[in-house]
């Protein structure tokens, strides 16, 4: 049997309905609304101003601290206003909004199609450029890469992962992307193992993609230290933690970073960026979107400005089905309910999925049977049912002793849960309970 | 008797009496003198721990009671819930004066009925305002606004709140709130404030039903009855007694100074402004009164 990471976890049908649906590119919409917190950590701090002109490609907001990312212009034209805009939690943010004029590039970034696999640039400046570039990690966290590649003292890395797993759900931009930008994303592998300073890298890829693991192997082949590790389908493998055990076998202890056994793990979307930026001098301004669900007429992988509302995605796939109960920002299993469909694609939105009425309610909570169910799914190890329990009877510092915050919110417990209790949805809560606490003792 | 049983009875009888020894000595040794009055304070209070005194549960406030009577001074402890006879009865005690404070209550601030603020988008999670907070796009387009769980009214242990199904907003019964401030904490929106009470035998008193921070076009947008930030309470008060204040694009009535005239109240375009007194409308608009009481409003 192929390898996969040993505790835990689920498979649900995998629905890859757009799996063979070309990347094409999406129309360049009459406005773009760029907001400024698209990653982990600080906002990016606005550099335009009403009225100023911008082109594709420009930066518009420099990096707020030491994690925070840069934001450029996915569009040339005239900066509207600067205003709020809902993330897909529904909450304001600040937000650059450009009306659209033309499609000129700034100088310097190179839009042909031509592959430049040669790597000019060492270590220090390809971390320099990543960071220029506003990367950030593409899987849906949006964690600046960057940061990533600045290896704290002490620290060394021998292996650098890259996943090509996507196990989510309906989700296929990754899988695309293999496919047709084999070879960009491979000169982007090879750039982030030099940015890393290691020998190996190891592509992780599900066995539901027998094509691209196919390719891969083939085109990689020219690459001494690059290998493509086929591996068992099991949600959520595409989870750093759990992903790194699955290809080299270590685990990350509790509570610490991936350098900790000494790698680094980047998605395919981010080494395929990471060409862009290096290779390209293009930054982070498109982003492959998956638009799919069962009644959606052209389920399909569109390259899309950051910037485009949901609802102009939702369009060109065929528009929203009659049908629909809830549209999900990303996945279905981290995924999150969206309410308003002006709200635009970030970075770190892998895909749009409209789930059917019947499929998307909740199923009623019975009580607990003390089945295991979740314990047994759970890929960290921990207890769901408890810290639910501990959740609910504000018992944080109990929560706190049995791990709450090693929780990823992948969502297997409340999957598995046969009386469909929201378990998830309490951890969240004790998640930032204890977040909050240990602020609050750190300050002290 | 055989020996078996000599010797164990010796046994057992030698480890019991040296064990005796030591709980003995112990006792003497790490005696505590514990003073009586604070039990006799404590059977006083109300004894339910709400924490409403600032100190942990009712023997911490009665430990700091009977700690402020060796200093003649009583100054500072107040028990909301037991209000001014409880505490007269625990002066009384002591032979001090009585502590007093102004009787407080629980204010909702947010106006946000399903009339008032409509919902966006159903939601289907657990009832728990806690868990729609996180989820952010429950409840109304309104970020701030009450999202009609109500994880307060669970809080509440004196049944001085319940959820009006018509509004989907909690009511306080000011009779019943102790002003303990349970639902203060239980908001994940900060929308309870614990606020003077007032004077009179219907108390009056005034203050903003919003906590919205977004800009006013904004604001409006999302709820009918949001305050904009306009600024005309704050330029009436500043006439009278000052006690309107603007930060953060939302205006707030300090209870300490508002003498709850209720002139600011037709002055808000939006009416956001609540009073639970009846208050005339500005000539020029209406004859109608714009804000009829608490029990009406919401």
């Amino acid at each position: 049997m192929s390898k996969t990471f040993p505790m835990g976890g689920i498979h649900p049908p995998d629905t890859k309905i757009s799996a063979a649906a070309p990347i094409t590119p999406l129309a360049i919409p009459a406005e773009v609304v760029i907001p400024l917190g698209q990653h982990i950590g600080a906002p990016a701090e606005a550099i335009v101003k009403a009225g100023d002109k911008v082109k594709a490609g420009q930066l518009i907001a420099e990096t707020a601290g030491f994690i925070s990312a840069n934001i450029h212009s996915s569009v040339s034209g005239t900066v509207k206003k600067i205003d709020d805009v809902a993330d897909p939690c529904g909450y304001s943010k600040k937000a650059v909004y450009i009306t659209v004029e033309g499609d000129e590039w700034a100088e310097g970034i190179d839009r042909s199609s031509t592959l430049k696999k040669e790597i000019t640039l060492d270590r220090e400046a390809i971390v320099e450029k990543i960071k220029a570039g506003g990367i950030v990690g593409m899987g849906g966290a949006s964690f600046p890469t960057n940061v990533k590649y600045m290896i704290p003292e002490g620290k060394t890395a021998d292996t650098l992962v890259i996943n090509g797993v996507e196990c989510e759900p309906y989700l296929t931009a990754d899988h695309r992307l293999m496919l047709e930008y084999a070879d960009e994303m491979l000169v982007g592998v090879e750039i982030l193992r030099v940015a890393l300073g290691v020998e190996k890298a190891v592509i992780g890829i599900e066995e539901n993609k027998p094509d691209a693991i196919k390719l891969l192997t083939e085109k990689s082949a020219e690459y001494a230290g690059i290998t493509v590790e086929s591996l068992h389908m099991q949600y959520p493998q595409g989870a750093e933690k759990q992903l790194i055990k699955a290809c080299t076998g270590r685990e990350v202890p509790s509570g610490k970073l991936p350098i900790e056994v000494g790698c680094a793990v980047n998605n395919v979307g981010t080494a395929y960026a990471v060409y862009q930026m290096v290779q390209k001098n293009q930054p982070l301004v498109e982003r492959v979107v998956t638009v799919t669900g069962k009644q959606v007429s052209k389920p399909s992988n569109f390259l899309v400005r950051i910037g485009t509302s949901y609802a102009a995605c939702i369009e060109a796939a065929g528009g929203l089905p009659e049908d629909t109960g809830k549209v999900i920002s990303g996945g279905p299993m981290m995924g999150m309910a969206v309410a308003d469909l002006s709200i635009p694609v970030a970075k770190g939105t892998s895909g749009i999925l409209m789930l059917p009425k019947a499929e998307s309610v909740r199923p009623e909570v019975e009580h607990c049977i003390r089945c295991g169910a979740c314990v047994s799914v759970c890929p960290m190890g921990l207890e769901p049912y408890l810290l639910e329990k501990f959740a609910r009877a504000d018992k944080w510092d109990q929560a706190e002793q049995r791990a709450a915050t090693d929780c990823m919110e992948c969502g297997c417990c409340s999957y598995a849960c046969p009386s469909g209790r929201p378990l998830l949805d309490y951890i969240r809560i004790a998640k930032g309970e204890i977040n909050n606490r240990r602020r609050a003792r750190a300050s002290q | 008797m055989d020996s078996t049983m000599m010797y164990s009875l010796l046994t057992l009888g030698g480890v019991a009496g040296g064990f005796a020894m030591i709980l003995y000595i112990v006792a003497r040794r790490f005696h505590v003198e514990e003073d009586p009055r604070v039990a006799e304070v404590e059977a006083m209070l109300p004894g339910i721990n709400c924490g409403a005194c600032g100190f942990p549960g009712c023997s911490g406030l009665a430990e700091a009671l009977v700690a402020g009577a060796e200093k003649k001074d009583l100054s500072g402890m107040y028990c909301p819930p037991g209000g001014s006879d409880t505490m007269s009865a625990v002066a009384e005690y002591f032979g001090l004066a009585a502590p007093t404070s102004a009787p407080t209550v629980a204010v909702l601030r947010c106006n946000g009925s399903f009339d008032n603020s409509p919902r966006r988008a159903e939601y289907d999670g657990p009832s728990s305002c806690a868990v729609a907070h996180k989820l952010g796009t429950a409840g109304s387009a309104c970020t701030y606004s009450c999202l009609s769980e109500g994880d307060c009214v669970a809080a509440c242990n004196f049944e001085a709140l319940y959820m009006d199904p018509t509004t989907g907003l909690p009511v306080v019964i000011d009779e019943n709130c102790t002003s303990c401030g349970a639902c203060v904490t239980a908001c994940p929106r900060d929308l309870f404030e614990i606020r003077l009470l007032g004077k009179g035998k219907k108390p009056r008193r005034v203050w903003i039903a919003c906590r919205n921070r977004d800009r006013g076009a904004v604001a409006r947008k999302n709820c009918s009855v949001a305050c904009i930030a306009c600024g005309k309470c704050v330029r009436t008060c500043d006439t009278i007694v000052k006690a309107i204040s603007m930060k953060d694009n939302l205006a707030y009535i300090d209870p300490d100074i508002c003498i709850a005239c209720g002139k600011c109240v037709p002055e808000c375009p939006t009416g956001a402004i609540l009073a639970t007194f009846p208050v005339k409308a500005k000539q020029e608009d209406s004859q109608e009164p714009v804000s009829t009481g608490t029990e009406n409003t919401h």
